[in-house]
């Protein structure tokens, strides 16, 4: 009982000091600005590692699904006969929602736990403390510029999975179902507006890249340096930018579509 | 990889989502980058507006000539005042034209139809409709057939 008691006592210190060291990790990220010469060409090997790569699964994922969006609309819509609809309903979905959360869940998963097994890696087998014994500030020299290629990759790449997503949305409806087509896009732009659901998906994908990014960083950094300890922090990364990812988003979404 | 061909490669893929945003501005919002262009406003009063909406379409014989520029309460009538951006293209609109309140489709949305009148004179900036017709309210349609007025 007693030691029951005690456990939740240490398992909360435990989270709280995380907590806190991940508040000072990151201010120590964002304040270490790298000399412009040496972090630029180490911010776009990172930007190729952590945009560009992840490019592939984001394009395929975002085909499928603005397919589907299409398909499910099409059934769904004829039913009343305004299948012309099809077009503003795949295009405020993606905009508003699929795009920014689903872009950042296959992010965490695709580049966040590289990232965090990378920078583990190098914990585990004392690079980073050999490169402070040379006087290089690991934070600035390989962390600060995965964090910044994160939180510049991902509303990059949101954006893309909405385009990509609404051309599959009109593949399927367009040129297989048979839905006209200039009804398609002109339903879509007289209901999609571009400060109210193209911008505010945009916020939402800025947001979704700085946790993402941040929780990635932060896990390897501040791994156990086992393997053991690596292959748990590559978990908590997935898993807690996943709950962080929808639970901002539904405060988000509160914030900008609910009205307050 | 050698430095110049990643650095290429990154340029693109910023050049790729900035691309992306472009068409989701242009294709899928419909901003126009070329500015409104010329309008002069005139107005409408209606009994009732129904859901009529700022930026609402307004269209003669079917063509979109202009949109709503926003919706007030006449204080003195106590009417709906509608204020109506129409193209300086559409110059020579009859001044005794009327603006009927009109549903797209038949769930749709509301929009203004100006139906043409027969005079010489034209509206110009500032003017009212001579003649307006409200929206069409089933619900106030049924009533007054049930009562019988």
């Amino acid at each position: 009982m007693m030691e029951s008691i005690a456990r939740l006592g240490r398992n909360g210190l435990t989270a709280i000091g995380s907590l806190g060291r991940s508040g000072t990790f990151l201010w120590r990220v964002l304040v270490g600005v790298p000399n412009p010469r040496v972090g630029t060409p180490l911010l776009i090997r990172q930007l190729y590692s952590v945009g560009v790569l992840s490019l592939v699964i984001v394009v395929v994922s975002g085909l499928f699904i603005g397919m589907v969006l299409g398909l499910q609309g099409y059934t769904i819509l004829s039913d009343f006969g305004s299948e012309q609809a099809i077009g503003q309903m795949v295009a405020l979905t993606l905009v508003r929602e699929l795009g920014p959360v689903v872009t950042a869940l296959l992010f965490a998963g695709r580049a966040g736990s590289a990232l965090t097994a990378e920078i583990g890696l190098m914990k585990a087998t004392e690079q980073l403390s050999s490169m402070e014994m040379m006087g290089v500030d690991p934070l600035r020299r390989v962390v600060a510029p995965r964090f910044w290629a994160g939180f510049i990759s991902l509303p990059l790449l949101a954006v893309i999975f909405s385009v990509v997503g609404i051309w599959g949305g009109m593949l399927v409806g367009v040129e297989w179902l048979g839905v006209f087509e200039g009804a398609f896009w002109s339903n879509m732009q007289s209901s999609v507006s571009f400060t109210e659901d193209v911008m505010n998906g945009v916020i939402k994908s800025v947001v979704f890249g700085f946790v993402c990014s941040w929780i990635a960083v932060f896990q390897g950094y501040d791994c156990v340096p086992t393997s053991a300890g690596i292959s748990s922090a590559t978990t908590k990364t997935v898993v807690y930018s996943s709950l962080a990812v929808l639970g901002l988003d539904f405060i988000l979404t509160a914030v900008m579509f609910g009205g307050f | 990889m050698a430095q110049r061909t990643t650095e290429i490669i990154v340029g693109l893929f910023m050049i790729a989502g900035f691309a992306a945003l472009l068409v989701l501005a242009l294709q899928v919002s419909g901003l126009s980058l070329k500015p409104a262009g010329d309008t002069y406003t005139v107005y409408a009063d209606f009994n009732d507006a129904g859901n009529l909406a700022p930026r609402g379409k307004v269209s003669m014989a079917g063509v979109t000539i202009g949109r709503i520029r926003d919706i007030t309460l006449n204080p003195e009538t106590f009417q709906a005042r509608v204020a109506i951006d129409i193209d300086a293209a559409y110059s020579s609109i009859p001044a005794d034209s009327s603006a009927v309140i009109r549903t797209s489709g038949l769930l749709g949305d509301q929009y203004i139809d100006i139906s043409v009148g027969a005079g010489t004179d034209s509206l110009s900036a500032g003017d009212d409709f001579y003649e307006t017709q409200s929206a069409m309210n089933l619900e106030r349609m049924i009533t007054n057939f049930a009562t019988g007025r």
